[in-house]
């Protein structure tokens, strides 16, 4: 069979798959891309062309940078939380142990609730007049007396993105038990006779097994933070004081809340954007490691 | 022979045709509410219930969703194309509904005996441009509820009149050592905070627009923030109330936690008899107050209307039952949550028994009822408001500072 024959089947048996890409993904997307150059509302006539202006006028808005700034925030320290959780947990559910099966399938629970759920959750623990966490913490002593977790900007984010934690960790939890159970046993008992230590097992056999699948977990996670949404919309709404409005919020806010389907549309391609630069950033880092671990 | 089946055939097409006829003649309407205050889901699908019996061929969908999910459910269903016929829309939002053509102007619908049957109040929540786009349906301001027992024991003989005096009494009582923070708001980062401040920017006689710019950043407006931070700073208002809507509010008045709180008509009844209320029997409640010299109560207009979208395919049907939700009969029937929109029906002692005190509350406040702007652009307003409110509340930004840049980021 020739090379040629091969090519043209590969394309003929995706045809299908790209057709629907098109229709769902490529289209949507070209036209978002239009309507971003325009002032559309989000009812009644088609806008007029305006250029780059709602892209200028978005950079260039306080409101845009600070909103860029908490989500950041709530991406670096949600996901690298989620990471270092999500190992240990995965270290010591590799361990033996009885009732160990038991455990893992707990452990899967948080992650399997829906985010709206999660969100609900936490915020009758949050609550700050029958919270089980300020029951909890006056109760041992460490309050005084009962706090607005998420009526505080100093507090609300960090409740948030413990919050968003509880419920992720399992997910690297997962990918990481994953990777460890691949780790020959020999390596790790020739280690041992070797006199290594704790942490120089961890670092330098078990590590280097670890780090494709986390940097995939990484991506994953840092990608989905970025967009976060749910958790904070059902949570916060984005207060108080805007000290929890991410970048998603204030898409939904231009879009829809305000109407202004054409900024709304610029704001959600800059946000697009990000995440692909970040998205290409660690691929590239993923083909390194695989590349070194090889 | 050839008689019968003539006669057979006769017959089986009247059937048929009878049965085309049926099968043509059901709609369905898709109809969008809240489950948020005013009438509860129960009442609303009794009441639906009622209008599905009584016009067989019309099927009703019900849809419920919470206040602050309502404006954006239903423009996103109207730019989607499809979606709702009936529509519960708020006081703030027939200017922007007009102007984008969710809903369909209904003025010719209405009758004259509707015009002079229903409060002129509660005409203007559904009035935009000169043109009608519903009928007025949930009728709602703010009273200020008190806790009868928590004041007798301070001491108190009679709720405030003012504004001043309500921070006095509040003072009495948190020195007594009755409650630590006696007040409470719903002055989470929503519309609800909004309601708040209109009802005491009506009581220091401020305005929103001058000319269709900001105007309150000055004067009563700026009074009015003065007066929320400096009686959130001085602990007499819960400091939670600035994660509060206005459920978590009446699950703090119900507890006795609360020797006041500010909240709309369905909390009467629910605190006053209601299961899971722990003050039935204690509760009062009066028009919220005024400031001296300038206002003797205050209140904000929250009323709701129902609408009929441009979308609809079934506007005669939708209108029927717009009718039916809006009647003075179902109205009265379901007086416990939400007051009737009817002028005769506060005279009528099935709507009125049980109730004296509400009622009473209500005429001087539903009189008094202040509106928030009419703009297209009130989302843009009212999302700036709650910012500049919460920054002043939390000490980020000084009263002035904090609605001078509202003014600015408003888009007006």
């Amino acid at each position: 069979m020739s090379g040629t024959w091969m090519t043209t089947r590969a394309w003929l048996l995706m045809a299908p798959l790209l057709a629907v890409m098109i229709a769902v993904i490529g289209w949507p997307l070209v036209d978002t891309v239009a309507l971003s150059f325009t002032d559309a509302k989000l009812v009644g006539t088609g806008g007029n062309f305006v250029g780059l202006e709602n892209y200028t006028k978005m950079l260039s808005s306080g409101n845009f940078q600070r909103t860029l700034v908490t989500t950041a925030w709530f991406a670096i320290i949600s996901v690298a939380a989620e990471m270092v959780l999500g190992v240990l947990a995965a270290l010591l559910l590799n361990q033996e142990f009885r009732g160990r099966t038991v455990l893992r399938a707990l452990m899967i629970l948080p992650w399997a609730l829906p985010t709206v759920v999660n969100a609900t959750l936490w915020r009758l623990i949050y609550n700050p007049e029958y919270g089980a966490l300020n029951a909890a913490l006056t109760q041992i002593g460490l309050l005084d007396s009962y706090r607005s977790w998420l009526g505080e900007p100093g507090s609300a984010l960090t409740a948030l993105i413990v919050a968003d934690c509880w419920k992720n960790f399992p997910l690297v939890a997962l990918i990481a038990l994953a990777a460890l159970q691949a780790v020959p046993r020999e390596i790790t008992s020739a280690s041992l006779v070797d006199g290594a230590g704790p942490i120089s097992r961890f670092r330098f056999v078990i590590l280097p097994y670890l780090a494709g699948p986390l940097m995939v977990a990484l991506v994953l996670r840092t990608i989905e933070a970025f967009k976060v949404f749910d958790i904070i919309w059902v949570m916060t709404r984005g207060g108080p004081a805007n000290s929890t409005r991410t970048l998603s919020i204030l898409v939904y806010q231009e879009a829809f809340s305000f109407q202004r389907a054409g900024s709304g549309a610029s704001l959600a391609l800059i946000v697009t954007l990000l995440v692909t630069v970040l998205a290409v950033a660690y691929a590239a880092l993923v083909r390194k490691t695989a590349g070194s671990a090889a | 022979m050839s008689n019968s089946i003539t006669r057979a055939l006769i017959g089986a097409a009247l059937l048929s045709a009878s049965f085309a006829h049926h099968a043509f003649a059901e709609t369905t309407l898709n109809a969008l509410f809240m489950a948020q205050a005013a009438y509860s889901e129960a009442d609303v699908r009794a009441m639906t219930d009622a209008f599905t019996k009584a016009n067989p061929d019309i099927k009703v969908n019900l849809e419920f969703v919470p206040y602050e999910g309502l404006h954006d459910k239903t423009v996103l269903a109207q730019g989607s194309g499809g979606g709702y016929d009936v529509v519960l829309f708020d006081v703030i939002w027939p200017a922007e509904y007009a102007s984008n053509n969710v809903l369909v102007d209904i003025s010719s619908r209405v009758t004259d005996e509707m015009k002079k049957g229903v409060l002129p109040g509660a005409w203007t929540t559904v009035q935009y441009d000169g043109k009608y786009y519903g009928m007025p349906w949930i009728l709602d301001t703010k009273y200020l509820f008190y806790n009868k027992e928590i004041l007798e024991k301070a001491g108190i003989t009679a709720p405030p009149k003012t504004w001043d005096e309500l921070a006095e009494q509040a003072k009495v009582i948190k020195d007594k050592g009755l409650l630590q923070t006696p007040i409470a708001w719903s002055w989470a980062q929503a519309e609800a905070a909004i309601c708040d401040y209109t009802t005491l920017v009506s009581a220091y006689g401020g305005e929103f627009l001058k000319d269709g710019k900001p105007a309150f950043q000055s004067d009563g407006g700026l009074d009015a923030l003065n007066y929320m931070v400096t009686s959130y700073k001085s602990g007499l208002t819960n400091p939670n109330s600035k994660e509060f809507l206005e459920e978590d509010v009446r699950k703090v008045f119900e507890n006795g936690e609360a020797a006041f709180a500010l909240n709309w008509t369905y909390m009467y009844n629910l605190a006053n008899s209601g299961k899971d209320s722990k003050v039935t029997g204690k509760v009062g409640v009066v028009p919220a107050p005024g400031v001296a010299g300038k206002s003797e109560v205050s209140a904000v207009n929250g009323s709701m209307g129902l609408g009929v979208t441009s979308v609809s395919k079934h506007p005669d049907e939708a209108w029927k039952y717009i009718v039916h939700m809006t009647s003075q009969d179902t109205q009265n029937q379901y007086a416990k949550l939400s007051l009737p929109i009817w002028a005769s029906s506060y005279e009528d002692p099935a709507v009125t028994q049980g109730q004296e005190e509400l009622i009473g509350a209500a005429k001087l406040g539903l009189a008094a009822m202040y509106p928030r702007p009419t703009t297209p652009k009130y989302q843009e307003l009212s999302t700036a408001l709650q910012q500049a409110i919460q920054e002043a509340l939390l000490g980020q930004a000084s009263p002035e500072e904090a609605l001078q840049s509202a003014a600015e980021n408003s888009g007006l």
